[in-house]
């Protein structure tokens, strides 16, 4: 909202917009019933965030009577549309919208109480009925859900009536207590190798769970930095994009080398759990970085991505191990893994030139399903009897042997640090040739068949070939990670490579903002690194259950709110806003008429 | 414009007896036409008449079933577009067609694609910029975000940049204000002043005949009409039918 804005006085409270109220408050309703059937307040009763009043079992029914109570009352503001000023009416928005998904839940409770549904619904149980009534009997259970739906929706709504800096201050400190309750393991571990053992004692609870002194202390610091550090960081931010030139490329090269420094250092300091998650980021961003160059820069949607994954994965373990396959004849020897990654690469472009010829020359949807195919046939080729004698069929293969680097280090499992710090060196790979190619006439080329494929054609772009390419150019980055996983984990099975991986690739790469690489990193951070990996553990261990739950939600949630992902790069966030940015300069009157936007290109016939 | 350059020289570009497929759907039927070196002629036609189709396979994007596209007297068919680029044809898409989320910069170098002389590019970069002020001062702005106009601007500049002796341009006037068509119509003559020569496709017939030296009319595929400017424009049979006077 813009200061300059003149807001009319508050609308009264009976001036309500009664369907959206009642069209929010179904909807509500109908998220915390299915929040509770998916097993999350149960599932996670035992993760105390705070001790002891609250887990994160509750805190998953609790966030959205509030969130959903705020944003009834939020109206997008465009200038020229006379805006009222927020008043009693958006509290009692909110507090409607509460008590309507309150009784959501206390409808289930009086379901759950009267019926056993058992048999469809799984999480049907007498837990959740003792969990919802709080072990105190269906009618209390059913009063205290409307009380805690229309109280939190009364909350939410009276956001609105604060100034923004308190709101944000508010919203910073509960995100900070819950953040720090739910990080708790990493958090410590942290904390013990930075020798902060006893802040860590301060603020968690013996037995879990952040303490009351904690969660005052977390939420004082954090409202301190709402206060001010915030205006510290947009003020650098600021002063950052006023710089011009040399300066700016001078400060460009002190972030890249603090950023490289910190990939470093870091690690070094770290305990073994938080290197292992990263080695799992590592792993997967150089994946979606590869991924990235396919989708974002040359926009062919490849859904079997994970089959160059596994070509990587494969060749490295047979090339490797002892255990191989027994069809192999014996004078093939087993090689360093720098000799198998040289094969690797050269038949990862091989597998790529061979999914990407026969598909290449299809429209988008076509290819999206035919390259799904191609993910699963190389994965059940992997398994078949035919070529079982050669890769171990179900047994996959064994045994093999980590990266031995010139008798410095043997990198494997069972050293996560320094699996990281090669996993890191082939990301930097990953980043610059990704950057790199953006900058050239191939990437040129690649964005120009992005946009309009038959007018790239006419431009003399050979649109087969530098599609091929890109094919070929993310097939080797995955094949990479592919070779790391293999002497990371020791073994590779034919259920390594599933569908799902390709899907959770895809996904971080969309809520990291497609085609731009600091994204993909932030996205891989993020939802890897918090949520986990398709069979990799994450932060949140307690949230396997729900991973792909919460992969979904989140990403529908990106498709509709922040299309551009993550951290946006300037220009797709203008391209993907237009049509606000269009109704705004359309109700200023600001579009002359007779020359429209020349947007024909759909409407026109061939 | 009637001192035609038809006389003895040979054609820059030619169809002979040209049928295209799409499938099994015959769509040009024994096609038959010639642009010369520095003309401007005009294609006319109505609605999926294979105007498009015309141009696609003059530029290589379509092979013919059977007749040959001449470059230079050179058969052309079947190679691809790129050949004919590098040698001089262009095409300015229907609807012009930018590539929306790049740059105007970024649009225009893409034109020049296929050229490796870094000094001629940026030659021909000034070149366009004193055609189109406007564009020049939109460089950075993302073209889909650019007025209809200037869209158009952009699209006959990025086809420049890839120093064209032909410019194909389908339907130059579709989607533009009526008053912006004028404006349109004068910068193409200007192209065509630069000693480019000009293959037009419209439907608005009477503007692109004012300017035009010849015209073709094509019905569902086949050419029905061949002759200068002035005598369509005095056809009756056209006028009758095509430009709509009763
Ligand atoms: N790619 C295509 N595949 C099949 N049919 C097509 C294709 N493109 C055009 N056509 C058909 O060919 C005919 C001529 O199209 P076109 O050359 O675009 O006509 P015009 O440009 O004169 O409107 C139309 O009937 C159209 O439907
Ligand atoms: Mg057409």
């Amino acid at each position: 909202m813009t200061d300059t804005t003149v807001l009319a006085p508050a609308r009264g409270v009976l001036d309500q917009d009664w369907r959206k109220i009642v069209n929010y408050g179904l909807l509500l309703a109908l998220a915390e019933v299915f929040i509770a059937l998916a097993n999350m307040p149960v599932g996670l009763d035992d993760f105390i965030l705070i001790e002891p009043i609250l887990s994160l079992g509750y805190v998953s029914l609790l966030w959205l009577p509030l969130l959903l109570g705020y944003s009834i009352g939020t109206e997008k503001v465009l200038e020229g549309v006379t805006s009222h000023a927020k008043g009693a009416r958006e509290v009692v928005a909110g507090a409607c919208v509460g008590l309507i998904g309150g009784g959501g839940v206390s409808g289930l409770v009086l379901l759950l109480d009267n019926f056993d549904l058992r048999d469809p619904l799984v999480n049907w149980s007498p837990q959740l009925l003792a969990l919802l009534a709080f072990d105190n009997g269906v009618g209390y259970g059913v009063g205290v859900w409307l009380a805690i739906g229309g109280g939190l929706g009364l909350l939410g709504g009276s956001m609105h009536l604060i100034a923004p800096l308190a709101r944000r201050v508010v919203s910073t400190m509960v995100l900070a207590v819950v953040g720090v309750a739910v990080l708790e393991t990493i958090l410590s571990d942290i904390a013990e190798d930075l020798f902060l053992e006893w802040l860590a004692d301060w603020i968690y609870f013996i037995r879990g769970g952040v303490s009351l002194h904690g969660a005052a202390t977390v939420a004082v610091v954090a409202g301190a930095y709402a206060v001010w550090g915030s205006k510290a960081v947009k003020g650098a931010k600021a002063s950052y994009q006023a710089l011009e030139g040399v300066e700016r490329k001078q400060a460009n090269k002190v972030s890249i080398a603090v950023v490289v420094a910190a990939t470093i250092l870091l690690p070094l300091v770290l305990g073994k759990i938080t290197n292992e998650l990263l080695a799992n980021v590592g792993l997967f961003l150089l994946l979606a970085l590869g991924l990235n160059i396919v989708i974002g820069l040359a926009g062919i949607l490849d859904l079997g991505y994970v089959a160059f994954f596994a070509v990587g994965g494969y060749t490295t373990a047979i090339l490797t191990s002892p255990n191989r396959g027994d069809s192999w004849p014996t004078w093939i020897p087993q090689v360093w893994w720098v000799v198998a990654l040289m094969l690797v690469i050269v038949l990862a472009g091989l597998t790529g030139l061979f999914i990407g010829a026969p598909v290449i020359r299809m429209r988008g949807d076509y290819l999206a399903i035919v390259t799904l195919g191609f993910g699963e046939i190389i994965r059940l080729l992997f398994l078949s009897d035919w070529l079982g004698g050669f890769t171990g069929g179900a047994q996959g293969v064994t045994n093999v042997p980590g990266v031995q680097v010139f008798g410095l280090a043997n990198v494997r499992g069972t050293d996560p640090r320094a699996v990281f710090y090669l996993v890191a060196f082939f990301c930097a790979i990953a980043i610059y040739v990704s950057w790199r190619l953006e900058k050239s006439r191939i990437g040129r080329a690649w964005m120009a068949v992005r946009e309009d494929e038959s007018v790239a054609e006419a431009m003399g772009i050979n649109t087969v070939n530098v599609k091929l390419l890109a094919f070929v150019v993310g097939a080797v980055l995955a094949s990479f990670s592919g070779a790391i996983f293999a002497a990371k984990v020791g073994s590779v099975f034919p259920t390594s490579f599933i569908i799902l991986v390709s899907i959770v690739i895809l996904i971080v790469v969309i809520v990291g903002g497609m085609g731009n690489i600091a994204g993909v990193v932030a996205g891989s951070v993020v939802l890897i690194g918090v949520l986990g990996g398709p069979k990799q553990p994450g932060l949140l261990q307690e949230f396997s259950e729900f991973k792909l739950l919460i992969y979904g939600a989140l990403l529908v949630w990106m498709m509709l709110k922040r299309p551009e992902g993550l951290i946006p790069n300037v220009r797709r966030t203008r391209e993907l806003h237009q049509d606000e940015f269009l109704q705004d300069a359309w109700l200023k009157g600001q579009i002359d008429e007779g020359d429209e936007t020349g947007d024909g290109g759909e409407v026109a016939p061939a | 414009m009637s001192d035609s350059p038809r006389s003895g020289a040979t054609p820059l570009l030619e169809m002979r007896g040209v049928n295209t497929h799409y499938g099994a759907v015959h769509i040009l039927k024994d096609v038959e036409l010639s642009i010369y070196p520095g003309e401007l002629v005009c294609l006319l036609g109505g609605n999926a008449s294979g105007k498009s189709t015309t141009l696609k396979t003059l530029l290589g994007m379509v092979t013919p079933t059977s007749g040959d596209v001449v470059l230079d007297g050179e058969v052309v068919n079947g190679q691809p577009t790129s050949y004919l680029v590098e040698r001089g044809v262009t095409m300015v898409p229907e609807n012009r067609r930018l590539f929306k989320r790049l740059s105007v910069k970024e649009n225009l170098e893409l034109g020049a694609y296929l050229r490796t002389d870094k000094d001629g590019i940026q030659r021909d970069l000034e070149r366009i910029y004193g055609l189109f002020p406007r564009v020049y001062e939109r460089l950075a702005q993302k073209s889909g975000t650019l007025s209809g106009g200037e869209q158009q601007m952009v699209a006959m500049g990025r086809a420049l940049m890839s120093n064209p002796r032909v410019l194909l341009m389908d339907e130059p006037s579709m989607g533009l204000a009526p008053a912006l068509v004028q404006t349109n119509f004068q910068l193409i003559q200007q192209i065509h002043e630069e000693g480019v020569a000009i293959f037009m496709v419209e439907q608005n017939a009477n503007m692109a005949l004012s300017i035009a030296d010849r015209g073709w009319v094509l019905q569902t595929g086949r050419v029905v009409l061949d002759d200068t400017a002035d005598a369509l424009l005095a056809n009756p049979e056209l006028r009758a039918s095509y430009l709509g006077e009763a």
